[in-house]
């Protein structure tokens, strides 16, 4: 691609994947959560894959991979720590914990520290929806072509 | 009529991608007929849950004492949105590779069970 | 003859889902709420978030979540197994 592509894309790919990270940390309190976060983020590697071709990001495929299984196992371990009273129960909820302080009642300026398991399900859907849909993108520039009939 | 001017709205945009489904010929143009029809069926489903003077379902900052939006049909659409990119995503790769053995993406063409 | 039949099949699918929209009940009036007053007035309490809408998919509707990564994962590995080389 061509000067201006590549260097609105030096600017525009820290901004989108720092946008995205926000977007999940706060899916608890605001609009957003693990899978929109998610997208915004990979819509900022696909543009790099669009303006500095596919070969740029061909040798981390093992990365991309590695970061999708985590991801999946993440979340669903996450839903065994409530074992005690259900699958998926929210045992972090309330309590003094890493994400446990207690919520008052009606309309308040938001508290990052509250949540539960809320905030780290996010975290871990984030990353998996980030690195699907940025391998679905690099897997059509890779072998998508009209070679090898 | 004029009140449930959103739900006809959704049924013009599945009327709209039924009608490309049912009429063209191009691989590629049958995919984007699908999409249509989930881009309808999507908002169809957000449209359902909504509650006359409504604020949208979040206690952060909100005004005291206001009337709430339905949450579930969001949530629901959610799952929705992200089945749709997966299907897609593979109808695609299937007309890369039938482009690749039979060199057209004509859907009238492609019927015979050779290679 | 058969491509007046089939535009005029359409026009009767299209036609039965407009009126449909029609009879609906009136936009802006729903009917069973008792579940999402539910959700509406318990889920600072109970989950302790202030998004109604991320308590219903991660909490209330967990399973849901589960399966729809499942889908997604399954299909980024069908788009890599259908989309490689074959070395003759």
């Amino acid at each position: 691609m061509t000067v201006v592509v590549r260097t609105i894309t030096r600017i525009v790919l820290p901004i989108s994947l720092v946008l995205g990270g926000y977007v999940v940390m706060h899916g608890h309190l605001t609009p957003g959560g693990g899978f929109q976060g998610g997208a915004v983020a990979a819509s900022g590697l696909a543009l790099v894959i669009v303006a500095f071709g596919a070969g740029r990001l061909a040798g981390r495929k093992g990365l991309f991979s590695a970061l999708e299984s985590l991801g999946g196992v993440a979340f669903a371990a996450l839903g065994f720590l409530g074992l005690g009273v259900t699958f998926f129960a929210n045992v972090l909820a309330g309590s003094g914990k890493l994400f446990g302080h207690p919520v008052p009642y009606g309309p308040n300026s938001g508290d990052l520290n509250t949540g539960g398991t809320l905030p780290l399900m996010s975290w871990a859907v984030g990353f998996k929806v980030l690195a699907g849909l940025s391998a679905v993108v690099l897997l059509f520039a890779l072998f998508g072509g009209e070679s090898d009939r | 009529m004029i009140g449930n001017l959103p739900f006809v709205v959704c049924m013009i945009l599945i009327a709209l991608g039924l009608w490309t489904l049912l009429a063209k010929r191009n691989l590629i143009k049958l995919v984007i007929g699908m999409s249509l029809i989930e881009s309808g069926v999507n908002l169809f489903l957000v449209s359902l849950g909504y509650v006359h003077g409504g604020i949208p379902p979040i206690y952060t900052y909100a005004p005291n004492d206001a009337l709430m939006v339905l949450p579930t049909p969001q949530a629901l659409t959610l799952t929705s949105i992200v089945i749709g990119v997966a299907t897609t995503a593979l109808m695609l790769a299937f007309a890369v590779v039938i482009y690749r053995h039979k060199g057209t993406l004509d859907a009238r063409k492609i019927r015979d069970l050779r290679g | 003859m058969s491509r007046w039949l089939a535009i005029g099949a359409f026009c009767l699918a299209a036609g039965f889902l407009i009126f449909g929209a029609v009879v609906l009940r009136p936009f802006g009036k729903p009917t069973c709420t008792e579940m999402d007053d539910y959700f509406n007035r318990y889920s600072q309490p109970e989950v302790a978030a202030n998004n109604v809408v991320t308590a219903v998919v991660f909490d209330y509707r967990g399973y849901d979540t589960l399966g729809e990564a499942t889908v997604l994962f399954t299909a980024v590995t069908g788009v890599a197994l259908i989309l490689r080389k074959v070395r003759k």
